[in-house]
């Protein structure tokens, strides 16, 4: 049996994040990664970037060619981890094989949730859109004169959408949710974004959802019937928690972790879509299935698997998005006090909550807004700026002096 | 009715150059740029224009002039247009008018009247790059009795004098007049050149005292700011008795001026008007100016020397020989060019005489009554270039003030504007927006780098002379030769006409 | 590393660095030609609220968190301390715009991508171009011990 200082069960950014925590502390100790996916690493997001031809699949990679031999990576893609065994410290691979580590990580991220829909199996277009096979697979299937359903108007759907749009006749979309992107969007930013979408040619059927398919039909719980050539599931995601579950590690919405990325199980980490966070602007422990985030989780457990210390202890949700140039940017939760600034192509909301930015909505006003996402992430007291010019755009000017002192100096 | 006077300058812009950036907008403080958001052009309103150049030199491309109006009244030789439209303005204000910095009129200037002599087969000139030159030199009374102690050697009596590595000082510009950052890069200049720097009468600020060994501080009519500490902080004391620019008058700094920190330093009240008087009232005679040399030397044990500043009169020759008697051990004479943060008009452009000549008389009298070596002698007043410099030591002088050519250094465009208070390069002001145009850490630099140019000049001037040392010059009138003057202004200044060999 | 530090005590709000940076990233040799009738997009911001006023451009940190949350790898941080984009990898998600503290990651004119201060090293200048004219000292480069 092989055996490796560092184990990693997943092959995704939050690996990658490990491996360069791993290396800033200790250079030499051997690395595995176990990928299911038959990739190395790729920005996951990029996949409807792909379809709208503005990257291809060289440059998706998320790291240069180099960068496994360079930090001295092995990697097994394509290969499945089947159990993890904490008392002997081995990962046995479908098939038998086992592999010993000194630290695990998981970083399995998730996979789509397919809730049973009555005839879908009749369904012969059928896809999902998670990974770069599930996108080339799609695209296989485009061409001008079809018609597209995509159920679910979440992040995947409605970027799934921009992908396809021009490449397709026309597509449906239905959601259960009253609105748009319901995650991350209130009313009014949803409308301004689905004007948009449907001036792309996409029809939405909303607060609604499908009672039955037939291979080209969707019967809808209104009664409405939509006609489809191919169907992109894109319904919600659910974390692959099975590994560390079946070890005994703690799971509840995802895989319990520390600030530093520990599972309840010894020498055991997790980091990315599999694992929670505590998100400091509604209080309680989630999963943050965000790119950046699995990162941040990602490297803070490496750090701390190869005896460094890192801890996350300020995660917060927040997507930047774009749809056909229409920019959307959230962040956090949206309690408190609003404070919304409304014009015909822009909408701002700020929320005030125990005397601190604790969310926000930026539709079409991306400048400097990561000024607002460090006000929330660093829970600045917002008496001590000036907060009338905060509201009006995020600058540093109206920080506190002390503030813009440091600012100056920090790096 | 007031009746409308053509500005004598006009703001030319570059249409084709300009590129709308609005810096010259923003950076004027008369306000005279402004953005026309409608045709996407800048405009200007040259009546508000004080030409100080600041958009000139801010403009990324170059794309601004100033010019001069050809607009003109018939012509007139004896009413030129300046002459009218101060009659103008009089006529539609009834005041006293107002001007800075120096005499601008068309008076001659008599260094540009003196040639420097230069040493050719019969006496070697020096390289400095080669050897030795020195140019330090001691500001102070040279007055010292043969004494000996019990012990039977010689006693040290001379007495306390200032130590210069050239032969230039930073002329008294008070705290008020100018701002808080020129004032940090005079001081930080001088003591980076080993030289001084002068408070004016306007107090020391609190934050200064660290250069006190390079300061010289002023007390003058108003007594503004002088206290124990004040006193002991500086390395020497100048008496103000006179200023150049407006001999005879007294100082009258606006209250906008006053800031908080400025009547602190002066120790008057915020926003009211600070008027030193024309006399110090407690002086008619040689011997009251005596008495506050004395107080003075009493207040700081002896240790430093006592500067009297006088504007250069009619008479002062005969004055400087009662100053050198007085026990004062430095005497600075300003000349009549020198330059003001403000005074009336009339008085400046008519007032006082020519340094040059002051000088020339007054270092001929001190010899001729055996006591110049009881002072030493500043001159200050229009001193433009190291050539000036080299004339003035060849004439008599110690040393140099330069006031108006160390503002230039910090940026000054010599626009004469400094009594508005709205100097945009930051030096005549105390709006804080327009005081942090002027980063000390610059100024100083440029500072130093100007007195270190003039003194490698000095050097090349006096190697050609042959003469390695400023002790040598001081006073070497044979080193000077006269051009374009009369017999008159020749006998004045002590020097052959060009040509005339010994 | 050398990076740029600005002094808020000097800076008077002129502007002149926004200009002079788009036309540093403008690969025009005339400024004129490169900027006039144009709308600038400078990498350098100058950030103000009333009397205050300060230029805002990359900081380089330390710890970057731009290149952390970069989707594309786009986001680098060189050997020698510069963090750079590579516009052909960046898709324009923006995501470094929402997550950069100081404001000085910017999405291009374009839209396809973002953009940020390359320290000059990307253009034709080879010294920081905003550095060099500050006309009051207020932008300086060099080592943060040094300041």
């Amino acid at each position: 049996m092989k055996k490796y200082q560092y184990v990693i069960i997943g092959g995704s950014i939050a690996a990658v994040a490990a491996i360069e925590g791993i290396r800033s502390v200790d250079g030499a100790g051997s690395i595995l990664v176990i990928g299911e996916e038959n990739h190395i690493a790729y920005g996951r997001p990029l996949i409807s970037y792909y379809l709208l031809g503005e990257t291809d699949l060289p440059r998706m990679d998320y790291r240069p060619a180099d960068f496994y031999e360079k930090n001295k990576v092995e990697c097994m893609l394509g290969v499945r981890a089947a159990a993890v065994h904490p008392e002997e410290k081995t990962v046995e691979l479908v098939g038998g094989e086992k592999v010993g580590y000194e630290k695990l990580l998981a970083a399995t991220g998730s996979r789509p949730f397919e809730p049973p829909m009555s005839g879908i199996e009749r369904v012969k277009e059928r896809f999902s859109f998670m990974t770069m096979d599930d996108m080339l697979a799609l695209e296989r299937a485009l061409s001008p004169e079809k018609r597209v359903l995509i159920v679910g108007a979440g992040l995947i759907g409605l970027k799934c959408f921009e992908g396809i749009a021009a490449r397709v006749k026309h597509t449906a979309i239905v959601d259960l949710a009253p609105r748009i992107l319901p995650s991350i969007l209130d009313e009014t930013g949803a409308k301004m974004v689905q004007r948009v979408l449907e001036a792309h040619n996409a029809a939405f059927y909303l607060a609604d959802s499908v009672a039955h398919f037939d291979e080209h039909k969707a019967t809808l719980k209104s009664g409405r019937e939509v006609e489809f050539d191919i169907l992109v599931t894109a319904v919600g995601v659910r974390p692959n928690v099975e590994l560390i579950k079946e070890a005994g590690g703690e799971v509840s919405r995802g895989i319990a972790v520390d600030e530093g990325g520990r599972t309840t199980l010894p020498d055991i980490f997790a980091a990315g879509d599999c694992a929670e966070s505590f998100d400091i602007t509604s209080g309680t422990k989630k999963i943050l299935a965000l790119l950046p985030n699995a990162y941040f989780q990602g490297h803070a457990a490496g750090v701390n698997m190869a005896g460094g210390e890192e801890t996350l202890t300020n995660a917060a949700p927040f997507n930047s998005i774009g749809f056909f140039g229409t920019h959307v940017m959230t962040a956090g939760c949206y309690e408190g006090e609003a404070h919304i600034d409304k014009t015909q192509n822009t909408y701002k909301v700020l929320f005030v909550k125990d005397g601190v930015l604790n969310g926000f909505i930026l539709v079409n006003l991306p400048e400097r807004a990561g000024i607002y996402t460090m006000l929330l992430r660093k829970r600045i007291p917002l008496e001590e700026t000036d907060f009338k010019a905060l509201e009006a755009a995020p600058k540093w000017s109206a920080l506190p002096k002390e503030m813009r002192r440091d600012f100056a100096r920090e790096v | 009715m007031e009746l409308y006077i053509r500005p004598d300058y006009e703001v030319v812009r570059n249409e084709s150059r300009c590129i709308a950036c609005r810096v010259c907008e923003r950076q004027c403080a008369n306000e005279v740029h402004t953005f026309d958001s409608e045709t996407g052009l800048m405009r200007s309103d040259e009546s508000k224009c004080v030409n100080c150049h600041r958009c000139v030199s801010l403009c990324p491309t170059h794309a601004l002039k100033i010019v001069k109006t050809d607009d003109t009244y018939r012509e007139n030789a004896n009413w030129e247009a300046q002459t009218i439209h101060e009659v103008y303005r009089q006529a539609n204000t009834g005041g006293v008018l107002l001007s800075s910095m120096g005499n601008p009129k068309p008076y001659p200037v008599f260094w540009d009247k003196l040639l420097i002599n230069a040493s050719q087969v019969t006496n070697p000139p020096i390289d400095p790059l080669r050897e030795p030159m020195e140019t330090k030199l001691y500001l102070g009374s040279r007055k010292v009795k043969i004494e000996r102690g019990e012990d039977g050697l010689l006693k040290d009596t001379l007495p306390p004098q200032l130590k210069l590595s050239v032969p230039i000082m930073f002329s008294a510009m008070s705290y008020g007049s100018i701002s808080y950052n020129a004032h940090e890069s005079l001081a930080r200049a001088a003591e980076e050149l080993g030289t001084y720097y002068n408070t004016g009468e306007g107090g020391l600020h609190k934050d200064f005292y660290k250069y006190g060994k390079n300061t010289i501080v002023q007390v003058a009519s108003g007594r503004f700011g002088v206290h124990k500490e004040y006193l002991e902080a500086a390395a020497a004391i100048e008496i103000k008795m006179g200023q150049g620019a407006k001999p005879g008058i007294g100082g009258h700094l606006p209250g906008a001026k006053i800031t908080e920190d400025v009547s602190e330093t002066r120790m008057i009240p915020k926003g009211i008007d600070a008027i030193s008087p024309a006399p110090h009232h407690d002086i008619y005679s040689i011997e009251d100016l005596k008495q506050l040399v004395d107080s003075l030397k009493e207040a700081t044990e002896y240790k430093k020397p006592i500067i009297v500043k006088i504007a250069a009169v009619h008479n002062a020759a005969a004055i400087a020989s009662g100053i050198a008697r007085s026990g004062a051990d430095i005497i600075a004479i300003d000349g009549y060019r020198g330059g003001t943060g403000a005074a009336p008009t009339r008085i400046r452009d008519n007032v006082g005489i020519p340094i040059e000549m002051a000088l020339a008389q007054i270092d001929s009298r001190l010899r001729e009554e055996g006591i110049r070596d009881n002072v030493s002698l500043v001159v200050g007043g229009s001193v433009r270039s190291s050539a000036d410099v080299v004339k003035a030591i060849a004439l008599g002088a110690d040393a140099c003030y330069i006031g108006t050519a160390a503002l230039l250094a910090l940026g000054c465009h010599l626009c004469r504007s400094c009594h508005t208070g709205k100097c945009n390069w930051g030096i005549a002001t105390q709006r804080p927006d327009l005081v942090k145009r002027l980063n000390p850490d610059l100024g100083y630099k440029r500072l130093v780098n100007l007195v270190s140019a003039w003194k490698h000049e000095i050097e090349e001037m006096m190697g050609g002379m042959g003469i390695n040392s400023l002790e040598a010059l001081r006073g070497n009138r044979l080193m000077l030769r006269g051009i374009g003057l009369t017999d008159t202004e020749l006998k004045l200044l002590g020097v052959r006409y060009a040509g005339e060999s010994l | 590393m050398k990076r740029i530090y600005v002094n808020e005590k000097w800076c008077l709000g002129c502007h002149l660095c926004e200009y002079e940076c788009a036309y540093a990233n403008s690969g025009i040799a005339d400024m004129v030609r490169a900027l006039k009738g144009k709308t600038i997009h400078p990498r350098v911001q100058v950030d103000e609220e009333g009397d205050i006023h300060f230029a805002v451009n990359c900081r380089h940190c330390t710890d970057p968190i731009c290149v952390k949350s970069c989707i594309s790898g786009a986001l680098t941080k060189g050997e020698d301390g510069i963090v750079r984009i590579d516009q052909n990898k960046c898709v324009g998600c923006l995501t470094c715009v929402l997550v950069c503290p100081y404001g000085a990651v910017l999405p291009s004119p374009e839209g396809h991508a973002a953009m940020k201060c390359q320290l000059c090293t990307d253009n034709m200048m080879g010294e920081p171009n905003c550095v060099k004219h500050c006309p009051n000292g207020a932008i300086v480069l060099g080592e943060r011990d040094a300041l």
